[in-house]
């Protein structure tokens, strides 16, 4: 298994606002390792360190103790600064202040652009990178016209024309609606499944995770819980003592089980669900 | 109703001058400008006139669109004729009344005075009608490129530009919303003095800053994600290049400016 990501003990403070005022520790020790061409969800609640995080795996922010490895190379080098951030490339919450251009194209462009690509070449990746968003039809659009989902769309088409070999969303959704957000989620499985582009997922939403092959909740600048979403999910006590729920499946279950049915825990989707319901009524 | 607003209106389309290189179309609105100063007499001016009206008909820009853009100029534009028409001196009296002389001289210069100043306005018009704002960004970061030798920050001043236009929408779409969320909060734009309603402003302006700060914030790191790192090194998708076109437009430009500088060399 090679690993794409990697921080070993990783221990970060964001400095106070003068030299005596303490900072906010965020994290002690934090270890955590991401396999190449996975899936991963990271969890928790607010302040537990999600964004933090992501901003520490493409140099954004420097540890201050401890090491981040991207694909062997140091964050904290300065002149791997290039390498790591078009190696993993970043999209954020808010589609409208990640866009640069005024035409959907020009912005594609501009990470290829900022890396010295020859013309013809960047003209290319960015119409493969638009065909991969399928937003191809609005190359020549202004991007303040298009949907919020179209919008974060270009933002991951953006980040791919720099061909990354990992890419970050920090809730990419959480300014969507419901339709957007099912856009944007297709769209990143799709990359993680036919181009083998590891994605890790920050996200607030529970049926986004459950979607990941492997899920991490934080607390607190800590791993709490981590492994496949099944497992994780199934510890719905714990969940609700970190300030989070399951999905509403198992939820759905665990509410269940109080009133003395014994459903398995496991559930993510709802079909999975309603028969293993079915089956405990005939039972 | 804000969003409404245009700014330098931009009409797309394919004529002749919209596939002109950005560079072409700065360059020779320069030139034009050049020769309407130089421009001295009837005929001159009448070359001026005839090669602006050429390249409107091959814009394919309707004529009204350069009247309703002429508008807030009015004032200027009156101001500019009455006061050559009364302040020039000249030997035809033509009226006399009071302090005020016409003369057949005022007449004239008043006359090319307007003249120069409205065939001015409308080739700069021509130019924005006919050019994205980003082409014209480009152009004009190409045409003062050599500028970067002497560590004039000419990338930088064109990034600006690109983003500013681009976060206008953004911004006034963002007033909209606190106007509307400051009116339901009983919040009063409508009445009052002039004064009372620039105040009335204030509770709009302060979320409005505080937001474009955050949103500058944001954008800054979103750009460094992916990469920027300044001008240099720098590679551009879309490279400008003269074409055949271009050439025509350049030479037409300065066969107009070689015809008026023979005409006033000759003095006629």
């Amino acid at each position: 298994m090679n690993t794409t990501i990697t921080a070993e003990h990783l221990s970060f403070t964001y400095p106070g606002a003068d030299d005596t005022a303490p900072g906010v520790r965020v994290f002690e020790d934090l270890n955590l390792e991401i396999a190449e061409g996975s899936f991963v969800a990271i969890l928790g609640a607010n302040g537990c360190g999600k964004s933090t995080l992501a901003k520490h795996f493409n140099s954004i922010l420097l540890p201050s103790g401890g090491k981040v490895w991207v694909y062997g190379m140091d964050t904290a080098n300065e002149e791997k600064l290039l390498a790591i951030r078009r190696t993993v490339g970043m999209v954020f919450q808010n589609p409208d202040n990640q866009i640069v251009a005024n035409v959907v194209e020009e912005d594609v462009a501009f990470g290829p652009e900022n890396l010295g690509v020859a013309s013809p070449e960047i003209r290319r990746r960015v119409d493969n990178a638009l065909k991969t968003v399928d937003m191809s039809a609005y190359s020549s659009h202004a991007p303040h016209l298009l949907s919020g989902g179209q919008k974060q769309r270009i933002a991951i088409a953006g980040v791919l024309a720099m061909e990354p070999r990992c890419i970050v969303l920090d809730e990419p959704t959480a300014m969507l609606d419901p339709k957007g957000r099912r856009e944007v989620l297709d769209t990143v499985l799709r990359l993680n499944r036919e181009k083998g582009i590891t994605v890790i997922l920050i996200t607030h939403h529970m049926d986004e995770a459950a979607r990941a092959q492997r899920v991490v909740v934080l607390h607190r600048g800590e791993v709490a819980l981590d492994g496949a979403p099944k497992a994780v999910f199934s510890h719905v006590e714990e969940l609700h003592k970190l300030g989070l729920t399951a999905p509403d499946t198992v939820e759905l279950c665990y509410a269940l089980n109080r009133h003395g049915f014994r459903l398995p825990l496991d559930c993510l989707q709802p079909e999975e669900c309603a028969q293993s319901i079915w089956n405990a009524g005939k039972a | 109703m804000l969003k409404d607003i245009t700014l330098g209106q931009f009409f797309p389309g394919n004529s002749f001058l919209h596939r002109l290189d950005p560079r072409t179309k700065l360059l020779c609105v320069l030139v034009y400008i050049v020769a309407l100063f130089v421009a001295a007499n009837w005929l001159s001016y009448g070359l001026c006139l005839l090669f602006l009206i050429a390249a409107i008909a091959v814009s394919h820009i309707r004529p009204k669109a350069f009247l309703n853009g002429m508008r807030p100029m009015i004032f200027l534009l009156c101001m500019t004729a009455i006061l050559n028409l009364f302040f020039t001196q000249g030997e035809t009296v033509l009226v006399h009344f009071w302090v005020i002389t016409l003369t057949l001289e005022g007449v004239y210069r008043a006359f090319f005075m307007l003249m120069r100043i409205l065939m001015l306005i409308t080739s700069t018009f021509l130019l924005t009608y006919t050019t994205s704002p980003i082409a014209l960004t480009d152009g004009l970061e190409s045409l003062l490129g050599p500028l970067k030798a002497l560590h004039a920050p000419v990338h930088e001043l064109s990034m600006m530009m690109c983003i500013a236009l681009r976060f206008i929408p953004t911004l006034i779409e963002e007033t909209d919303k606190i106007m509307s969320a400051q009116k339901a909060r009983g919040a009063d734009f409508e009445s009052g003095s002039l004064i009372e309603r620039a105040k009335a402003l204030i509770p709009v302006l302060v979320p409005l800053f505080i937001s474009a700060f955050r949103r500058a914030g944001e954008l800054a790191t979103a750009m460094e994600c992916r990469c920027y790192h300044g001008g240099e090194g720098r590679t551009k998708m879309k490279l400008l290049r003269y074409h055949r076109c271009d050439f025509l437009g350049f030479g037409v430009t300065f066969a107009l400016i070689a015809g008026v500088g023979v005409l006033r060399a000759f003095g006629w």
